[in-house]
């Protein structure tokens, strides 16, 4: 380990990064911070859309229900790279109300909207499918209940359902919000600074691949483990009486 | 509204089978090499032996936990050159497929070992005492009672991992390895048509990937034990 330790040169972070006025440490902690902008928007998007195809996918009507499997079939079963270009090469070219606005947007925000549209829309078809198996699990008792009660269809799953089926769940969102962060270095690959896209350009401006491959992969890592705090916590705090997992 | 022009795909139809190939053979070289290592690292993670235990359970938590691009670049960047030229210093080899098979191989590893320590996990302990009793050794009782089982009880799990893989791999595009999307994106990019070449590669995915998944679905109705 010392001998690791005593070739790699930590000097390199301090010299002077692209960024006017910025080192290199800074110019990756930029990266690592447009990597959690990038992942949290994109969650708030996924979370939303795939919420309501959930939904969809649980509710008696079967076209509404075919809607939502089609939905999660088509978002599941392309790349996600080439979905990636679909949202940066040819949206702004097919649809008419977004291509103007899109296309006299600086290439950096161009960027940053194709790969929150994607990354949301894609992690909103995985957030379906565990909506879905939340609701399955709560089984048909609770909405014949609260039919019974005299609530609407809208009422029984804002009210009983979804509330019992988010903390059920909430482990597998966090390992699906896990796989955001790590799929949003694929952003990279349309030219968006996030900390992938700059560690592999300290590595080729300062010859130093592993000082910048380290620093990069260290840093995911950091970004991991506190999303792992932040999620026990909030496991903690939203735990259902009467479960194994529940306090006593 | 925008004028479709798909004149451009039919001519460069031999590339992209080109372009698949390559993408199958990564996809297929990751799945074989993946699933045994990862038979290895599953097997390891649940001996007896702390130290080695928690060196296969530390190769499958980093290689987890790390986003798949970081992943191609240490391969590209700082792990296979310096082998490959010390290896073999006068052969020209296609460093980047090199580079695209381990980084795959690897990367899959960790997946696949954590499928086949949960199949494992899931064979009753009564099977393991009774190969006990009848005098098997522990490695056998692993090779002839514990892994055939888990291995048909966790297919359907394997394939659609492979499903997944095969969708990956083109992230090969990061190391400017040309596999059926990084065909079809430098076609693109040539001939002007991207919306044209892109939306064709991601229909070819989307059938490719649901017919595959459609049958993975029948099989698992019928491998149920």
């Amino acid at each position: 380990m010392t001998f690791v330790v005593a070739v790699l040169d930590f000097s390199v972070f301090l010299s002077p990064s692209p960024e006017s006025g910025a080192n290199y440490l800074t110019y990756l902690l930029g990266g690592a911070l447009w990597t959690v902008i990038l992942s949290v928007l994109s969650w708030v998007i996924a979370f939303i859309i795939g919420s309501m195809v959930g939904v969809l996918r649980t509710l008696p009507s079967s076209i509404l229900s075919k809607v939502g499997a089609c939905y999660v079939e088509i978002f599941r079963n392309i790349p996600l790279l080439v979905q990636l270009f679909v949202w940066f090469n040819v949206v702004p070219d097919l649809v008419p109300g977004f291509g103007p606005w899109f296309k006299h947007l600086p290439s950096f925000w161009q960027q940053f909207t194709s790969a929150t549209l994607c990354l949301g829309l894609f992690t909103a078809a995985r957030i379906a499918e565990q909506v879905r198996s939340g609701l399955r699990s709560l089984g048909k008792g609770q909405f014949s209940a609260g039919l019974a009660l005299g609530l609407n269809i809208k009422q029984v799953y804002g009210l009983v359902l979804l509330p019992v089926a988010y903390r059920i769940i909430i482990p597998t969102l966090t390992s699906e919000f896990l796989n955001l962060i790590k799929n949003s270095a694929v952003a990279s690959t349309i030219g968006f600074v996030e900390l992938a896209r700059r560690s592999d350009s300290m590595a080729e401006l300062k010859s130093t691949v592993f000082e910048a491959l380290l620093a990069g992969t260290l840093l995911y890592g950091a970004i991991n483990l506190v999303v792992l705090f932040l999620s026990r916590a909030l496991e903690h705090s939203t735990k259902l009486p009467g479960l194994v997992g529940a306090k006593k | 509204m925008y004028a479709f022009d798909w004149s451009s795909i039919p001519a460069s139809l031999p590339f992209l089978w080109q372009g698949m190939l390559v993408t199958l053979q990564i996809t297929l070289v990751a799945i074989v090499v993946g699933i045994l290592l990862g038979t290895i690292i599953a097997v390891v993670r649940l001996s007896k032996n702390p130290i080695l235990s928690a060196l296969a359970a530390a190769y499958v938590t980093l290689f987890r936990s790390i986003p798949l691009v970081m992943v191609l670049l240490w391969f590209q960047l700082a792990l296979v050159p310096p082998v490959v030229r010390w290896l073999f210093p006068k052969s020209n080899l296609d460093l980047n497929l090199l580079i695209a098979f381990t980084a795959f191989a690897f990367f899959e590893a960790s997946y696949y070992a954590e499928i086949i320590r949960a199949g494992i996990q899931s064979i009753s302990k009564g099977q393991v005492m009774a190969a006990q009793a009848l005098g098997m050794t522990d490695g056998a009782v692993m090779r002839l009672v514990i892994l055939p089982q888990a291995f048909r009880r966790m297919t359907p799990l394997l394939l659609t991992q492979a499903i997944i893989l095969f969708q990956d791999s083109s992230l090969v595009y990061v190391i400017g390895l040309a596999d059926f999307f990084g065909v079809a994106k430098n076609r693109a990019d040539s001939t002007g048509s991207q919306v044209e070449f892109i939306l064709f590669a991601g229909a070819v995915y989307l059938i490719l990937c649901l017919t595959l998944s459609t049958i993975v679905r029948q099989l698992q109705k019928r491998i149920v034990i």
